[in-house]
C-alpha cells in the first residue's frame, strides 16, 4: 500500500516567552493508506504536535510533510485550509462542538464550504449521523447529549465530507471506559469497513489496542518500546 | 445565505446580552430617527410649504419694529413685483389669553391671490369684501370652537387696543377657509387691515411686515435688494428675504438646532460604539476554540473574520432598522405635537441611519474580527 502520510526529518519547536522549546527532533514517519495508527507517549513528548503537522494545522520549522500527495510545508495558509476541508476530518478530546447549533447543524459545518445543494448537504448529514447511530438525535443541541453522544456527533462531523484521513486527538480522553470502547469500536469500524486512514493520539494503552499499529513518541522522536531505540 | 444559521446561532449565544445590546441600539436609533427627523423634516416642510416667489420685508432693526404703510406703493412700483400686501400682527386670543390664535390683518383679496394654497369659496370671499368687520376663519379652528358662518366672535389682542380702550374686537365670521393640502392645519384668522388700522389706538399707518409677490423666482434676490435699497439710510431701513429664508431664520432664532441634535445623537452613537464593540469582543473571546474548530475544518482566516463582521452587521442593522421603524411610526405624531405638518420621516434620515448602523457594525466588529482572523488554530485549541 502507498504511504498516505510521509514525514521526513521534521523539526518543530515553539517559543514560550523568551524560551525556545524544541518539540520534534528530525522525526520520520510513514502511514500507509487504510492504516489505523495509534501514537502514544508521555505528556509533552510531541505526539499532538506531530498530529497537528499531519492534519495540516501547523507547519514544521524544517523537513518535509507530505499528506495525501501534498507537500503541506509548502502550502499557503489559504491553500492549507482548502486542503484540510477536502482531505481531513478531526476528532478532539473535548468534542469541540458549537454549543448553539443542533447536532445536524454541527455536522453540516464542514459542508457549508462546498458547493453542495442544501438537499444534498442534508442527505449527507443524515447519512453521517446514521453511521454513528445518532440519527434520532439530529435536532438535539450538544448540551442535551451525553459525552459519548457528543463525541459521536464530532465523528459524524469529521466524516461528513468523506475525507481519506481521520485525525483524532485523545478521542476517548474525556469518556468513561464503556463509552470509550464504543467510540473506539466505531473508529475501528470506520477504518475496517469504510477504509478510513486514522491517526490517533492516546495515553490509554487499551485505546491503542484498537489500532492496527502503535508508535511511541518520546522527547520528539519515535521510539520502539521493545527495542528502546529510535524506530 | 447558507452561512446564516451559523451567524444567527453565534449572535444568540448569550441571549440576554444580545437582547440588551439590541435594545440599546433600538432606543438609540429611535432617538436618532426622531431627532434627525425633526431637523430634516422642518427643512422639508419649509421647502414644501414656502415659496421663493414671495418676499417678506421687515424692519432691519427687528421684526417687532413697525414699518410705514406708505412704503407699500413704493415697493409695488419696483419692476418684477406683482402685488404687495401689508401684514399686521394682531396677537389674538379667544376668551382667555391662553387660547392664542394666530390672527393677522391683511388685504384679504390680494392675500388670497398671493397664497393660492388657501381655499375659500368665491361667495364667502365676496361676502368678506362686503363686510368691514368680517373675518375668515380656518376650518380646524372653527371646528375646535364650534364656530360657523354668521357667528360674531369677540377676539382679544395681546398687542393692540381700540380707540375706546378695549382690547377686544368684535369680528363677524363670513367665511371658513382651509388649506388645499389637507395635511396642513387651518387654524388662523384673517380680517381686514383697514378695519384693524383705523380702529386701533396706536401704531396707525404702520405694518409689521410687507409680503410681496414677484413674477420671476430667479429675480428673488435682486428684487429683495432693490426693496431694501429703496429705504436705505432712512429712519426705517428694511430687510427683505424670500419666504423660505424667512422661515429658516425664524427657526434659527430658537438656537442652532442642528448643532444640538448632532451633539446629542453623536454622543449616543459614540457610547453605543463602545457598548457594541464590547459585546462583540466578549462574544469572540468566549468562543475562541469554536472559531478555531471552524478554521480546522477549512474555513479561511478571512472567512472567519467575515462571519464575525456579519454577526455585528445583522445585530446593528436589524436593531437599527427596528429603531428607525419606531421613529418612522412615531414621527408624524411628534411633528404634529410640535405644531408642524405631520410629514413622514424623511427618507434621507432612514438612509443616514442605516449607513450609521453599518458603520457602527463595522467599527465595533473590526477588532474582534481581526482577532478571529489572526487566531492560531494550534494555540486556540491548546487554550494558550
Amino acid at each position: 500500500m502507498a504511504a498516505i502520510v510521509s514525514i521526513r526529518n521534521v523539526l518543530k519547536g515553539y517559543s514560550r516567552g523568551k524560551q525556545r522549546v524544541e518539540v520534534l527532533h528530525g522525526l520520520d514517519l510513514d502511514v500507509e493508506e487504510g492504516e489505523f495508527l495509534a501514537l502514544m507517549g508521555p505528556s509533552g513528548s510531541g505526539k499532538t504536535t506531530l498530529l497537528n503537522l499531519i492534519g495540516g494545522l501547523d507547519r514544521p520549522d524544517k523537513g518535509e510533510v507530505v499528506v495525501v500527495g501534498e507537500r503541506l510545508d509548502r502550502l499557503s495558509s489559504g491553500r492549507l485550509a482548502q486542503w484540510r476541508a477536502r482531505n481531513v476530518g478531526f476528532v478532539f478530546q473535548f468534542y469541540n462542538l458549537l454549543p448553539v447549533l443542533s447536532a445536524e447543524r454541527n455536522v453540516e459545518v464542514p459542508l457549508l464550504l462546498t458547493k453542495l445543494s442544501a438537499k444534498e448537504r442534508k442527505r449527507r448529514v443524515h447519512a453521517a449521523l446514521e453511521l454513528v447511530g445518532l440519527a434520532d438525535r439530529a435536532k438535539h443541541k450538544p448540551t442535551e447529549l451525553s459525552g459519548g453522544q457528543q463525541q459521536r456527533v464530532a465523528i459524524a462531523r469529521a466524516l461528513v465530507s468523506d475525507p481519506v484521513l481521520l485525525v483524532c486527538d485523545e478521542p476517548t480522553g474525556d469518556l468513561d471506559r464503556e463509552t470509550s470502547d464504543s467510540i473506539l469500536e466505531l473508529l475501528q469500524l470506520l477504518n475496517r469497513e469504510h477504509g478510513k486512514t486514522i491517526v490517533m493520539v492516546t495515553h490509554d494503552p487499551k485505546a491503542a489496542g484498537y489500532a492496527s499499529r502503535r508508535l511511541y513518541v518520546d522527547k520528539g522522536v519515535l521510539v520502539d518500546r521493545t527495542m528502546g531505540a529510535a524506530a | 445565505m447558507k452561512y446564516f444559521p451559523l451567524i444567527w446561532a453565534g449572535l444568540w449565544r448569550k441571549r440576554a446580552r444580545t437582547c440588551l445590546t439590541a435594545l440599546s441600539i433600538v432606543v438609540a436609533f429611535s432617538l436618532f430617527g426622531i431627532m434627525r427627523g425633526v431637523t430634516a423634516g422642518l427643512n422639508d416642510a419649509i421647502a414644501e410649504f414656502t415659496s421663493e416667489t414671495r418676499l417678506i420685508t421687515q424692519s432691519r432693526i427687528n421684526i417687532i419694529e413697525p414699518l410705514p404703510l406708505a412704503f407699500l406703493p413704493r415697493i409695488e412700483s419696483i419692476d418684477g413685483v406683482t402685488s404687495v400686501v401689508p401684514y399686521g400682527y394682531f396677537g389674538g386670543y379667544y376668551q382667555e389669553p391662553r387660547n392664542q390664535i394666530n390672527t393677522a390683518a391683511v388685504y384679504i383679496d390680494e392675500f388670497l391671490e398671493m397664497y393660492p394654497e388657501f381655499v375659500l369659496p368665491q361667495e364667502q370671499l365676496e361676502a368678506m369684501m362686503r363686510t368691514r368687520t368680517g373675518a375668515i376663519v380656518g376650518r380646524d379652528l372653527a371646528e375646535r370652537f364650534g364656530w360657523k358662518i354668521g357667528d360674531r366672535i369677540p377676539l382679544g389682542s395681546t398687542i393692540h387696543t381700540q380707540r375706546d380702550g378695549s382690547s377686544v374686537w368684535e369680528l363677524d365670521i363670513v367665511g371658513i377657509w382651509h388649506m388645499r393640502d389637507e395635511r396642513v392645519e387651518s387654524d388662523d384668522i384673517y380680517f381686514h387691515f383697514d378695519y384693524f388700522d383705523e380702529s386701533r389706538s396706536s401704531g396707525n399707518g404702520t405694518v409689521a411686515v410687507f409680503m410681496t409677490k414677484i413674477g420671476d423666482v430667479s429675480r428673488s434676490a435682486e428684487i429683495a435688494e432693490r426693496i431694501d435699497a429703496l429705504f436705505a439710510n432712512s429712519p426705517n431701513e428694511t430687510f427683505t428675504q424670500n419666504e423660505r429664508d424667512f422661515a429658516l431664520a425664524q427657526i434659527e432664532q430658537l438656537g442652532d438646532i442642528d448643532f444640538f441634535v448632532n451633539a446629542i445623537v453623536g454622543a449616543v452613537l459614540f457610547t453605543l460604539l463602545f457598548m457594541t464593540g464590547n459585546t462583540m469582543m466578549q462574544s469572540v473571546r468566549e468562543r475562541i476554540p469554536e472559531l478555531a474548530v471552524l478554521k480546522t475544518y477549512g474555513y479561511r482566516d478571512a472567512g472567519v473574520a467575515a462571519l464575525v463582521l456579519a454577526e455585528a452587521l445583522i445585530l446593528c442593522a436589524g436593531a437599527g432598522l427596528l429603531g428607525l421603524g419606531i421613529a418612522a411610526a412615531a414621527f408624524p405624531s411628534v411633528f404634529e405635537a410640535m405644531g408642524v405638518v405631520p410629514l413622514p420621516l424623511p427618507g434621507s434620515v432612514v438612509a443616514i441611519g442605516l449607513a450609521a448602523a453599518g458603520f457602527l457594525a463595522f467599527v465595533s466588529a473590526l477588532p474582534p474580527a481581526l482577532r478571529a482572523q489572526r487566531l492560531s488554530i494550534v494555540d486556540a485549541l491548546a487554550a494558550r
